[in-house]
């Protein structure tokens, strides 16, 4: 399961995050970001323990969403050891997004 | 309320209208012009023609044929497709309601040549209105276009901000469209996108417009944009599709060039008639209302 992450808590879930973290920025408006969720819980699933999966909802993180300069979403981040290692824009399958976040 | 509404009228849209028809179906086809295929002069590779072929005559036929056994066809240019509970189609004059969509629109066009566009897709450029507009909120957008794609893009985008710059890097503008732009026009072509980590400014041979966010929305919007739109998968600019030529949205297809492979007629017919099947059979699982 992806946990939701908000500017509070982001801090703890994410950058003190003991496990590398797919960060997905998204919105509810957004049809390519909903259709990204389930390739993302899938994810969440696969990668249990060894991955954790994020979500920032940037119509409710807006400062979030600025402070990472997220201009197009979906926008998905893997952060290792508190800092962002890759950052991948659009909606794709499964394997193309574990390739492009180097996880693949 | 349309079973199936077939966006192309080229031998994967028309193949696959006659064969849904056929399986009694309710449908539509929704076509723009001839496409690619109608300007296409000499075919000498299609089965059955002794005699070289044009484009032209292969899809105005392919047309008739399917009014012939009673597809309803339409000669319009789609802007959108929604996805609620059932499909929204909507053209530049009017909207159809299906309870699934066949997309046949054939290759997507290649993106505009701009120095730095690349380079800046998903940092500052983007293709979907609707999905970046917000991030904009009372910034400076530009949007590069032409025609009623863009306009549908910019009525988005007017719920954002105030500050948009409409470019139609040296693109024919028809009357009827500029009469409904009230924003800054610019109509040079565009020599190149700057900025740093994110978008910056447009130059253009005369000038240089600052612009936080840029809306590509040129021409008519092509299969890849009906697919980014409506959250299909695309790989190359192709949109994907399973064995049986559906997408990742259930009841939205696609078939002929616009999901790549062979770039043919033959295969084009092919993809038509087995996505006429699927469907016929995706429609059988659907609850009756």
């Amino acid at each position: 399961m992806s946990v939701k992450v908000t500017t509070e808590t982001f801090k703890k879930e994410v950058l003190e995050s003991e496990v590398p973290v797919i960060v997905d920025f998204w919105a509810q408006w957004c049809r390519p970001c909903l259709m990204l969720a389930p390739v993302l819980e899938e994810i969440a699933q696969d990668l249990a323990g060894t991955v954790k999966v994020a979500k920032v909802n940037v119509d409710e993180e807006g400062y979030l969403a600025n402070q990472f300069r997220v201009s197009s979403i979906p926008t998905v981040y893997l952060f290792e050891n508190g800092q962002v290692k890759t950052q991948v824009v659009g909606l794709m399958r499964k394997d193309d997004l574990l390739k492009r976040l180097g996880l693949k | 309320m349309y079973d199936v509404i077939v966006i192309g009228g080229g031998p994967a849209g028309a193949s696959a209208a006659i064969y849904l028809q056929r399986f009694r179906l309710k449908v539509l086809m929704i076509m723009k012009d001839l496409g690619t295929l109608g300007k296409t002069n000499h075919i000498d590779n299609y089965w059955a023609f002794e005699n070289t072929v044009s484009g032209q005559h292969l899809v105005e036929q392919g047309v008739a044929q399917a009014e012939r056994l009673g597809v309803t066809v339409v000669e319009e240019e789609v802007i959108g497709i929604e996805n609620f509970e059932d499909y929204v189609v909507k053209t530049t004059k009017n909207e159809y309601q299906g309870k699934t969509v066949l997309i046949a629109t054939g290759q997507a066009k290649p993106n505009i040549k701009v120095k730095g566009f690349k380079e800046y897709i998903g940092r500052g450029v983007s293709f979907c209105a609707i999905c970046d507009g917000f991030i904009y909120r009372n910034k400076k957008i530009g949007v590069i276009g032409n025609a009623e794609f863009m306009l549908e893009e910019l009525e988005v985008l007017r719920n954002f901000t105030k500050d948009i710059t409409v470019f139609t890097n040296g693109l024919g503008l028809p009357l009827h469209i500029e009469e409904e732009i009230t924003e800054k026009l610019v109509t040079e072509p565009l020599c190149e996108i700057q900025g740093d980590e994110v978008v910056k400014k447009v130059v253009t041979e005369e000038n240089e417009y600052e612009v936080d966010g840029l809306f590509i929305a040129i021409g008519t919007p092509s299969s890849n944009d009906f697919a980014l739109r409506i959250g299909a998968f695309t790989e190359n600019n192709y949109i994907v599709v399973d064995e049986n030529h559906m997408t990742n949205v259930p009841g939205l297809f696609a078939a002929g060039d616009c999901i790549g492979g062979l770039l043919q007629v033959v295969k084009a017919a092919s993809d038509g008639a087995h996505a006429a099947i699927a469907i016929n059979k995706y429609l059988k699982t659907l609850k009756t209302v």
